[in-house]
């Protein structure tokens, strides 16, 4: 065949490009996708310290209410206390301290002191100490995503690997492989976070792990990997004895070569719908160990820990926090997961309407 | 049946197996110094010392092993680090708060997303079905802790409809006053999630022939819903209890936490917190050969509920 022949053969849309022409017909998914991808910018721009890099500075008066509500009118935030009336009686003759305080006083005149002023007010209110709420938000948005993100890689790594090595080879490392993943699934879902986390917390990996973010990470990804494992599985040992791979084996292509260039890009549709679906749960269990303490650290923020501060302020009247972290949350929650279902259809024609 | 039974008993033996394993060694390797972290900062070398021959910790690795499945079949765990309470007494008295409060919570959920599930299925399709399904996908987004955040905030301090929280020791008590604010908020939550997966075995089912066989005899609606499809949904059904009847053990721990809830659930979490290993290895133990064997009667129970199920 000459190249003029191979020319005249129409070229057929690979997988992907099929995928992605179904997926711009779909308006739902597209509006998904671009909301995603909005978030997905902000905890860049928030990792690279562009936005929201100044979360912890105390901006606005203690609960500074947002700018829509306006300042607190009662006064109760800006009461003064008078100053005391009447002869001032002079004790520098028995106050032991008095010959030194000049020498204080030329020591303190060293330190510039500047008057930060607080706003009344803040776009979506203040906190406790008066930080931004909305930058907050932000951070939080940053630290929540990032870790469901890079926990539902980790997690769809070990499953997608064992997957396919149980799934390709069978026999003796099948059963090994099946053992495991029986042990993981009996023990209940939250004992197993519970166990981990009591582990993480007080044993020597906790030195060396340091910043909190990676024990939520090492938590979920050792506990979510077995859904996608046995999904996996069972594609691998579809796929393993089909015609395609039959061929590779014939033209010398190795294990590793038939299980991960061969037989993974036919599978990679359902590896990516779990990957997504994953980040999805993993984001509401990162906030709900980050509300329990067992997530961030103090000096980090999260979805999670703003809920915690939350519970409180709402008792008190200061219902802003709870609705930014939630609305924050909610939009990016729902558009993931819609992104998801519009991927699952793009990916898989044959599951619509389902 | 007898065989079948023996059979599944043997092949749970490796798994249970796995998971003592699994627990082992995590704590044995991954875990802090059990004598450290209960002798404190302040303890001397020889407290130290004392505390590991106490535990056996000095003796080796296979032994500590053998110890180890000693406790987990004679019940004997010894005490709490943390309380010294006992952890058969623990269990004991814990686990009738949790299930005073989740037996209600599976009960209602479960009656509510057959309903729910069936009333959606039955409207498939139309515009009430989308709004439904958009509803839901919305409230699945929040996260639980806001429901229960604003829910107690707003039932039990604003409106005042219930206690906000508390437990007494009478079980009339507590289920009249203080269970009905959780249990409501819970089935609440469920209700979303639930409703869609309920829909979906519903909607498996009704587009069989035999629904509309029983459509051309004539058959009323409510007769077909609640008879033909139900029961034929029932495996599906029975498949997610199932997944969930262990929870019902441990117990919602966030309600638990939120309401003050004397429960097995906020006890392990407290465990967490204070590295109580042996509670928390207790229970992970034990509600792991419980899954197992909730797996089996589930499997046992697809016979009565579907003749057509063989056992082998």
């Amino acid at each position: 065949m000459n190249a003029a022949l191979l020319q005249q053969i129409p070229r057929s849309p690979g997988v992907w490009a099929q995928a992605w022409m179904r997926l711009r017909t779909d308006r739902v998914g597209m509006i998904a996708l671009a909301i995603t991808v909005f978030f997905v910018g902000l905890v860049l721009l928030a990792q690279l310290g562009w936005v929201a890099g100044d979360w912890q500075r105390e901006v606005g008066k203690p609960y500074a209410p947002p700018h829509f509500v306006g300042a607190i009118a009662d006064g109760s935030q800006t009461a003064v206390v008078d100053a005391p009336t009447g002869a001032m009686v002079d004790l520098s003759a028995i106050d032991p301290l008095a010959p030194r305080y000049k020498e204080w006083a030329e020591r303190a005149a060293k330190f510039t002191t500047s008057d930060t002023v607080k706003t009344d007010t803040l776009p979506f209110g203040g906190d406790r100490l008066g930080r931004d709420v909305l930058s907050k938000a932000v951070k939080g948005a940053q630290v929540s995503i990032a870790v469901g993100l890079v926990a539902a890689l980790f997690a769809t790594l070990i499953g997608t690997v064992l997957g396919a090595v149980g799934g390709y080879f069978g026999g003796k490392v099948g059963d090994v492989l099946e053992w495991i993943y029986n042990v993981f699934t009996a023990i209940p879902y939250i004992l197993l976070v519970f166990a981990l986390a009591a582990v993480l917390k007080s044993g020597p990996l906790a030195g060396s792990l340091g910043n909190g973010i990676w024990t939520v990470v090492i938590i979920l990804s050792v506990v979510g990997w077995t859904g996608i494992y046995r999904l996996v599985r069972a594609e691998y040992m579809k796929h393993r004895s089909r015609e395609y791979v039959r061929a590779a084996e014939a033209i010398g292509a190795s294990h590793l070569s038939r299980m991960f260039v061969h037989i993974l890009p036919n599978v990679s549709h359902v590896v990516l719908v779990q990957l997504s679906l994953h980040v999805v749960s993993f984001i509401k269990s990162e906030v709900i160990l980050s509300f329990l303490g067992l997530g961030v650290p103090v000096d980090m923020v999260s979805w999670g820990t703003m809920l915690s501060e939350a519970q409180v302020e709402l008792v008190l009247g200061k219902w802003w926090q709870l609705v930014a972290a939630t609305g924050f949350m909610a939009t990016f929650v729902t558009a993931f997961a819609l992104l998801t279902d519009a991927l699952r259809d793009a990916l898989d024609p044959k599951l619509k309407n389902l | 049946m007898a065989s079948y039974l023996l059979r599944r008993v043997w092949q749970m033996i490796p798994t249970l197996g796995g998971v003592i394993l699994l627990v082992f060694f995590l704590f044995k390797y991954f875990g802090g110094d059990p004598a450290e972290l209960l002798a404190g900062l302040s303890a001397t070398p020889q407290q130290i010392a004392s505390i590991r021959t106490q535990l056996g910790l000095d003796r080796p690795v296979a032994e500590q092993l053998w110890l180890f499945v000693q406790n987990i079949f004679t019940f004997n765990w010894g005490n709490s680090w943390a309380t010294n309470e006992s952890i058969a007494a623990l269990f004991a008295t814990r686990l009738p708060a949790t299930l005073t409060i989740m037996v209600p919570i599976l009960v209602l959920e479960v009656a509510l997303a057959i309903v729910a599930g069936l009333a959606v299925a039955y409207v498939r399709g139309s515009l009430t079905d989308r709004v439904i399904m958009v509803v839901t996908t919305v409230a699945l987004s929040v996260s639980f802790l806001v429901y229960i955040i604003v829910g107690q905030y707003l039932f039990g301090f604003q409106l005042g409809w219930f206690a906000v929280q508390g437990w007494s020791n009478s079980l009339w008590k507590n289920l009249v006053v203080y269970a009905p604010l959780p249990v409501f908020l819970a089935v609440l939550v469920s209700l979303a999630p639930n409703t869609r997966l309920y829909r979906s075995f519903f909607l498996d089912e009704i587009n069989h022939d035999y629904v509309r066989t029983a459509r051309a005899k004539g058959v009323g609606e409510n007769i077909i819903l609640f008879k033909h499809v139900l029961r034929n949904a029932m495996i599906p059904i029975l498949t997610n209890v199932a997944t969930q009847l262990p929870g019902v053990f441990i117990g919602s721990f966030l309600i638990e936490v939120f309401f003050s809830i004397p429960g097995l659930g906020r006890e392990v979490l407290l465990a967490v917190n204070r590295s109580d290993y042996p509670v928390i290895q207790a229970a992970t133990v034990y509600l792991a050969s419980l899954t197992m064997v909730i797996n089996l009667a589930t499997d046992v129970l697809y016979k009565f509920v579907d003749p057509r199920v063989t056992l082998q």
